[in-house]
Order: C-alpha cells, then structure tokens, then sequence
C-alpha cells in the first residue's frame, strides 16, 4: 500500500453556470500525487487555482465540480459528504495562500490563528495548541516565536506574513499541501527564503506538494514534475529538468515551448521576445 | 517578566496618548458646537427683548430689559456669559412652560433615551443576525425574506405602524399599555432620580410599576424598532457580503473550520468594525427624538419638546435642546471610536 498515491485525480472538471452561458474552468484535467513536488504552471485563467480548489471542495457557490474519480489515499472524495471533506482540510489536505496581507484574518494575533489551525483537528488544550503554535512558528525560522505569536497581521512583514501563513497551515500535519502562487505577493529577495522553508518542511515530512505558479524557473527547480496547462487542460506533464533541457526540445508541446520563448535571458539576450502563440486545436 | 511589566506600562502610555488626543478633539468640538448655537441665537430675528416684556412695553421698560439681559455688552462678552451659564446648567428659562430648560430637558431627555436604547437594541439584537443570514444564503430565500422585511420597514410610515400598533395590541388584543410613559395609577410612586422611569421603578422596588412602564414602552419602542431593523439587517449584509468575500475567510476554510465558525468568528469579527459606526450613527438619529413616534405615542420625549418650542419660536428650549443633542452626538461618537479602536487592531 505505501506505493498508493496520495491523491488521484482523473478527469477533472470544474463549470460555472453564469447567465452568459457555462465557463469551463477546468476542462478534464488527470494526474496523480505521490509523496512528490509537482507543479502545475499554466498562465492566468488557466485552471491552475481553481484545481487546487477543486480538490479542497473550496468551489465558489455557481460552481460544479465533476470528475471521473478523485481520490484521496484511496478514499473516494466525490462520494463523501461536505462535512467529511471539511474534515479532511486542513488536516490531510492543506493550502498555503497567495498574500498573507489578504489571506490572514486582520483582527486576530498570528497565534490566535494558528493555534485555531490546530485545535479545530487535535484535542488539545489552548496551552498545548500554543506549545504547538510557538514551536511551528520556530520551525518555520522564526526568531522571536514568542513575541511573534502575540502580533497582529499589520504588524507582520510579507516575508514574516508568508511563513506564518506555512506555519498556520501545516500545523495540522497534513500529507497534501497546495502551495497557490505562495510567492507571488513577496520581494523577490524574500522569495527563495520562503519556497526554501516550505520545502525542507514538506521533504522532511514526506509529504506531497503541488506547486501552483505561472513562473517558470521556480517550478523548474523546485519540483520534481511539472503539469503545463492551457485553458483548463493539461498540454504536458514533464520531468522539471527537462523543461530547461536543449535536447529534449523536440518531445516539447508547442505550448510549453512558446511559454519558454516568452522567457527573457540574462546569458543570451534577444532583441524582441516572441508572442505567445496559441492554437484552439490544443483544446479539442 | 520584566518584558512583560515594560510592554503593559507601553500600552498605559500608548491609550494615554489617545485618549488625551480624543479628548481635545471633544474639547474643541463642543466649543465649535457653543459657539453655533450662540450664533444661531445672535442672527435669529426674534428679538428676545420682546420676548421677556411683550410689545407693548414702553422704551424706558424696553431698554432697562435690554440692559438687564446684557445685550449692549460687546458679542465676545456675551459669549462668554453664554458659555459661564451653560457650564453651570443654566440653560435660560423656556416661555411655553415657564420652566427652567434645564428641568424640561431632565423630564424630556430621559423619555427619549430609553425609547431609542430600546429601539436600537431591537434593532441590532434581530436586525444584525438578520442581515448576516441575509449574506450567508445571498440570493437564496432567507435573503429574500430578509429584503421584503426591510423593505417593508424602511417605507411603511412610522405614524401607520404606530397607529395599527395601537390598534391591534392595545385596542384589540389588550398585550400592551396605551400611550404615555406610564398609567395614571403609578404616576406617583416612582420618585424620578435618573428620569428613566423603569430604572427608578427597578432601584425602588417598585415593580408593579415597573411593568406598568414596560408594557407602555414595548410598543412604541418595536416601532422604533421595526425602522431599525430594516436599517441594520440592510448593512449589516452588505458588510458580511464584502467580508465573506475576502482571501482570509478561504483560509479559515482551508484549514478545516466549521461554516458557522468562519461565518461567526472570522467573518462577522470583521463586519463588527464598520457595524459599530452604523449603529452608533443609528442610535444618535433615534436620539434627537423621533417626533412621530412620541407623537402617536403620547411620548413626552425630546422630539416633541423641541418641535413645539421651534413653533413656539421658545428659542431657550431650542437652543437648549440643540446643545444637549450635539453633547450626545459627541459623547456617542466618542463611545463609538472606543469600541472601534478595541475591535480593529489596526487602529490602535
């Protein structure tokens, strides 16, 4: 059994009916998740997002999930009730958020937030669920957990915000963290520091991450596997070494190809940077 | 634990500092607001000369009143006296009831007060439940019944539902007391020392009266009420819909929180900030007196006196009356940034 993948998802579809006609978010997206790095890249309005929220059952109210099966270590989670996949997030299934400046509830203290994380799965009193808390809060590199714990999100820098945001959501020990563009929103200095953070916890916990962004060199080097998707659907799933690898060009869709184009070079510069092409075929 | 004892003496000077700068804001505010109403009186072309010994009154009379009443002093003299008497509760004498404004106002004010505290407690105890129902199942039938209540009680006339009111629960199904604040019968055991009858009754033991004041209240207080309700629910669902709609409320949902948790804790703490506000807005409307109400309702409150005293051209009362509700404008705005700055973390 330990060869079971932790999730699997296999024909993926998310609709939203809206007066105008059915937007198809995602449209038959299939893969599955072991204790890996995947990342899924794809530009905005991909599907991206709304995959991760998807399987975390966070679909907003005219929206409909379908699929031909997802699991989750082998539970099917089309099947189970909302309250039963409630329960599964935070605890199995986790996401770290874009901004911490919009994604941390402003009125509470940090710890007061993360403490909540872990009490809603653990019975625990609220000085263990605070051990917890300042014990994350150092395992996620920060120097004063105690002083910390006590701030409000306004008094907390981007980098500071994002970290406890990680903290807040691996408390729980979960197996599956979404990591949704978690850079993003931060300095670029900041950037390496955190990603570097979140994957020595999720390496070191031997969990499976799946990497949400649209930058291409991050996904690059820090998965293992890499889903391109289009307008909902997935144009390839590759190794991450070779979406920089010359000589595996020829196997490339030209999707993912003309993404790469787009990037400019420090060692080689070009005098324009191509367009992106896109063909509707690739979505039929 | 030394850290500790700095950070608390820090947070000592930290609301010191605030609270000396709300205080000279105030400070500042009710000068502005003596020196309106001193002005109002100065430009009004009633000459209070005339008012004390009528028009008849021979120009040696005329002019000794005159001096009497300090009016060849210079503006800022009189200014000056103007504010000396309203610090020492001296607020000039009303000619309609030939009392003290400051006695009229210690009946009246009281009246108002608890008719509108009750009011605009109705008013949040059903209407912000009501509204967050509203924004939680929006466009879905909760928030459809929740838009025809508050419909219907922000264009149903107050003077329509007061009357059906009477009609229906005193007339009719006997629930309620009539008007007036309190039946003949009782009229005299209750020795007013706040003015709030069913707190003196309270404090006096009295509690047949206290019911008695109670059952007169209840009517039109729901009245007030009702319009409150239709107010609130409105707000208050447009600022859960704006909250629910923020990134931190899909976090507190990622990480596994029950619906009425993210919607109570993390959702309404928020709409809590800009409710405040609203609310306190509300309560100082109803504050002024609502004339209609106390009209219909035989209620000797605020609105009524001063209606009366602008009719009556008793410019005592009106300028009276006019300062007591801007000193209560500002004591309840200040009271309202208080709860503000203790709910929202970022303004502290």
């Amino acid at each position: 059994m330990s060869d079971q993948p932790l999730l699997e998802v296999d024909n993926l579809r998310v609709n939203f009916h809206t007066p105008t006609g059915i937007v198809r978010a995602v449209r038959g997206l299939s893969f599955a998740l072991g204790r890996e790095r995947l990342g899924i890249v794809g530009e905005s309005g991909s599907g991206k997002s709304m995959t991760g929220r998807a399987i975390l059952d966070l679909i907003p109210h005219p929206g409909e999930v379908l699929a031909d099966g997802m699991r989750y270590r082998g539970q099917d989670l089309l099947t189970m009730d909302k309250r039963a996949r409630r329960k599964l997030r935070g605890r199995h299934i986790s996401m770290v958020m874009q901004d911490p400046k919009f994604s941390l509830n402003p009125v509470q203290t940090v710890g007061q937030q993360i403490a909540e994380a872990y009490r809603v799965h653990h019975k625990a009193s609220s000085r263990e669920a605070k051990e917890r808390s300042l014990a994350m809060l150092e395992a996620v590199q920060i120097r004063e957990p105690a002083r910390v714990y006590e701030l409000y999100p306004h008094e907390v820098s981007g980098g500071m915000g994002q970290r406890v945001m990680i903290a807040m959501m691996l408390i729980a020990e979960p197996d599956v963290l979404i990591a949704d563009e978690p850079t993003s929103a931060l300095d670029v200095t900041v950037q390496l520091q955190i990603l570097k953070i979140m994957d020595d916890l999720v390496t070191s916990r031997g969990m499976g991450l799946i990497f949400i962004s649209h930058d291409l060199h991050l996904v690059q080097s820090f998965c293992d596997r890499v889903i391109v998707m289009y307008g909902g659907k997935a144009m390839e799933t590759l190794p991450a070494a070779e979406l920089a690898d010359e000589s595996a060009r020829a196997r490339r869709h030209p999707y993912t190809l003309g993404l790469l184009g787009c990037l400019p070079d420090l060692d080689h510069p070009k005098a324009e940077l191509a367009t992106l092409k896109r063909d509707p075929a690739w979505l039929a | 634990m030394a850290a500790a004892g700095k950070s608390w003496a820090g947070h000592g000077i930290h609301w010191g500092r605030i609270a000396t700068r709300e205080l000279s804001t105030v400070a500042i505010t009710i000068f502005g607001l003596l020196l309106v109403t001193f002005l109002i009186a100065r430009v009004m072309p009633i000459d209070p000369v005339l008012a004390v010994v009528g028009d008849r009154a021979p120009a040696d009379v005329y002019e000794r009143a005159r001096l009497d009443l300090g009016l060849d002093k210079p503006l800022w003299h009189q200014f000056a006296i103007y504010i000396g008497k309203v610090f020492s509760g001296d607020l000039g004498t009303s000619v309609l009831t030939a009392q003290k404004v400051t006695d009229d106002i210690k009946t009246v004010f009281p009246a108002t007060l608890e008719l509108a505290t009750l009011g605009t407690l109705i008013g949040v105890l059903i209407g912000v439940p009501f509204g967050i129902i509203a924004a939680v199942y929006q466009g879905r039938w909760p928030d459809q019944i929740a838009r025809v209540v508050g419909l219907l009680g922000y264009s149903v006339p107050v003077f329509w539902v007061g009357l059906m009111g009477l009609l229906l629960f005193y007339a009719k199904l006997g629930w309620v007391a009539g008007p007036g604040r309190i039946s003949v019968v009782w009229q005299d055991y209750v020795t007013p020392v706040t003015g709030i009858i069913m707190l003196d009754a309270a404090m006096q033991g009295e509690w047949d009266a206290f019911w008695d004041a109670f059952s007169h209240l209840v009517l039109p207080a729901s009245v007030l009420g009702l319009l409150s309700i239709a107010y609130m629910s409105r707000m208050t669902r447009s600022f859960m819909i704006n909250e629910l709609q923020q990134q931190y409320v899909i976090a507190a949902r990622v990480k596994g929180l029950s619906e009425f948790r993210v919607v109570w804790r993390h959702a309404l703490r928020n709409a809590i900030v800009p409710l405040v506000t609203v609310i306190a807005l509300s309560y100082m409307h109803l504050l002024e007196g609502s004339v209609l109400t106390e009209t219909i309702f035989a209620w000797p409150g605020l609105g009524r006196y001063l209606t009366n005293a602008l009719l009556n051209a008793d410019m005592n009362a009106v300028l009276g009356g006019t300062l007591v509700v801007g000193a209560v404008f500002i004591a309840v705005n200040l009271f309202s940034d208080m709860i503000g700055r203790l709910a929202d973390p970022r303004t502290r």
